[in-house]
């Protein structure tokens, strides 16, 4: 089955900010959307499910035109096969939890069996909490009713409006695996917006990003995460590489896990919910990478990878130079001092070492 | 012991034009709260006049509206054969201009408490905003309506000046509590004004002991 496509041509202004976007998305998997908070993300979500209405333009979905300007379509948000997770949550607080989801079962007219309540409840783990009352949940089990509550709308598209942000880490790590189960379970195209690269690296298939109300670039994750840097400001701290690997194994001594990254092995902190053999995906911070010309003996530093050295970036930072490293399957960047990469005489071409202080895993 | 008659005449008006109310008051305060029209201001005022205009005047402004002599009064006897002023019917619809506020901004309150938010959640749950109305804000501002009830309930029962300018005393028919308690001082029969005077002081106040109660008990739960 191809993949159906998401025409988002949206003329949107509200008050001073305009949101101007002319993009097809293919509904497939999951399409983050990432920018800086004012960048238009939340609002590109509102108009495409009806929440606010664009100037001009047209929203469809395959065939079934939401919105056209022209044609002077509008579809109230209503009825539109669209399921919203807010960052808020917004549970119904004059119903339980079973209440709430009951809201969403009994309105949902199209293909209800698609799967069950039932299987919902299991796999989001929700039995316990169904006659609760909402204002007795925490952050993040309301997050996880509410996504139960939008799934069971068995919508043709999920929209997800930074539904962790409101979250801690601790809690935002709770809620990420019943996502991917929801998602590899259901299946719904999904458009996921946020400005935590961790969490676009750890969800994405592809990635719009938006800057400004304006699509700066659309593509595959790695692709996106290869090319962030350039429309990222150069003082974005997050500036790096993606890298996917397959973890080797555990060191229970000392707790350590190895991960292979297309021939080299890089050690991180263990994390031992990872399956040896499985598949994850790995942010290297620029400011994480340093630079040695020699095989440095006495360090620290654990991860040590020969490399070659490609090319030389200034940086909108005098004193500072981003430089790629090739290693043996995959890249690394780090952000150097103007005055390091003259004192080692860095040129591209040549053969050095990288030092990576730290890895995170983009699961978190 | 007084005749109880006026009792149930001012029971029986505030029943009605509560119950009347609820049916005009609800989508008004549901358009104010919702409205971003600039006519909000103006139509919020033109409700809330009861509250600050002496009683006589609207009274005097209703008389003249429902008298025979008027357009309205007669279109109403033309329609039903009788007259507004100084009948029950004068009176509820007298009661519902001078009650309307105390049944509009509790609800305009809770309505406004719970925010678009909600609203839109609903309307993301598939459910049209007639649906989303009766089974989300209605619920979520039960609050707000048993307020509104209860004041207009109450407020109506105590009226005096705009019923004695439209209704007039007449047993059975205008004569409710507050007018025959002003009777019984007049004719110098203090103990029957005491006993009515005193029913309904303690009623009112059983009323919003129990408001404030709910309301409390309620709040706790939300928070």
């Amino acid at each position: 089955m191809s993949a159906e496509v998401l025409r988002l041509k949206i003329d949107l202004k509200l008050g001073d900010f305009a949101l101007s976007v002319d993009e097809a998305v293919s509904a497939a998997g999951v399409t983050a959307v990432f920018g800086p908070s004012g960048s238009g993300k939340s609002s590109l979500l509102r108009a495409i499910a009806g929440f606010e209405t664009p100037q001009a333009g047209c929203v469809s979905l395959g065939s079934e035109t939401w919105f056209d300007g022209e044609r002077r379509i509008a579809k109230p948000p209503h009825a539109r096969p669209v399921g919203f997770l807010f960052q808020d949550a917004r549970l119904f607080s004059h119903l339980d939890v079973a209440g709430n989801l009951a809201f969403a079962e009994c309105r949902s007219r199209s293909a209800s069996d698609s799967f069950e309540a039932e299987e919902l409840i299991d796999i989001l783990d929700l039995a316990a909490l169904l006659n609760r009352r909402v204002e007795h949940l925490s952050g993040g089990e309301r997050q996880r009713v509410a996504l139960a509550r939008t799934l069971l709308t068995r919508p043709k598209l999920l929209l997800l409006d930074e539904p962790l942000s409101a979250l801690d880490q601790a809690r935002k790590s709770e809620i990420l695996p019943y996502l991917d189960r929801a998602q590899a379970r259901f299946d719904i195209p999904t458009l996921y917006v946020s400005h935590d690269l961790d969490e676009v690296a750890h969800i994405a298939d592809r990635v719009l990003v938006l800057a400004g109300g304006q699509v700066a670039m659309q593509g595959g994750t790695f692709e996106v995460f290869e090319r962030l840097d350039l429309i990222l400001p150069d003082g974005f701290d997050d500036r790096g590489v993606l890298v996917e690997g397959r973890v080797i194994d555990h060191d229970a001594r000392l707790h350590v896990t190895h991960v292979d990254i297309g021939g080299d092995v890089l050690t991180m902190p263990r994390a031992e919910h990872l399956q040896v053999g499985a598949k994850v995906r790995l942010r290297i911070r620029a400011r994480d990478v340093a630079v040695a010309t020699r095989r440095p003996d006495a360090i620290s530093i654990r991860n040590v990878l020969a490399g070659k050295l490609i090319d030389l970036k200034p940086t909108d930072r005098l004193a500072e130079v981003d430089v790629r490293i090739r290693l043996r399957g995959s890249e690394v960047k780090a952000t150097l001092t103007q005055a390091a990469v003259q004192e080692l005489a860095l040129a591209p071409g040549m053969d050095v070492w990288a030092l990576v202080k730290s890895v995170r895993l983009a699961v978190t | 012991m007084p005749d109880l008659s006026p009792v149930w005449l001012s029971v029986a008006l505030a029943a009605i034009t509560t119950m009347l109310l609820l049916v005009i008051g609800t989508p008004l305060a549901w358009w104010l709260s919702q409205t971003r029209s600039r006519l909000r201001p103006v139509i919020e005022a033109v409700t809330a006049l009861p509250l600050v205009l002496p009683p006589t005047v609207l009274g005097f402004y209703l008389l003249i509206l429902l008298s025979p002599t008027s357009a309205f009064g007669g279109f109403w006897i033309d329609l039903t054969g009788d007259t507004l002023t100084f009948s029950f019917t004068g009176l509820v619809l007298a009661s519902i201009i001078y009650s309307l506020p105390f049944m509009v901004q509790p609800l305009v309150s809770a309505f406004e408490a719970n925010g678009r938010n909600v609203m839109e959640a609903a309307a993301s749950l598939r459910a049209s905003p007639l649906d989303a109305f009766f089974r989300v804000a209605v619920p979520l501002s039960a609050r707000g309506f048993v307020t509104a009830m209860v004041l207009t309930f109450t407020h109506t029962l105590g009226e005096f000046g705009v019923v004695l300018m439209v209704g007039g005393n007449i047993p059975g028919e205008t004569r409710v509590v507050s007018i025959a308690i002003y009777e019984h001082v007049e004719t110098l029969q203090y103990a029957d004004a005491h006993m009515l005077s005193a029913g309904l002081l303690t009623f009112a106040l059983l009323v919003l002991v129990a408001v404030y109660a709910l309301n409390r008990r309620s709040a706790v739960r939300v928070g």
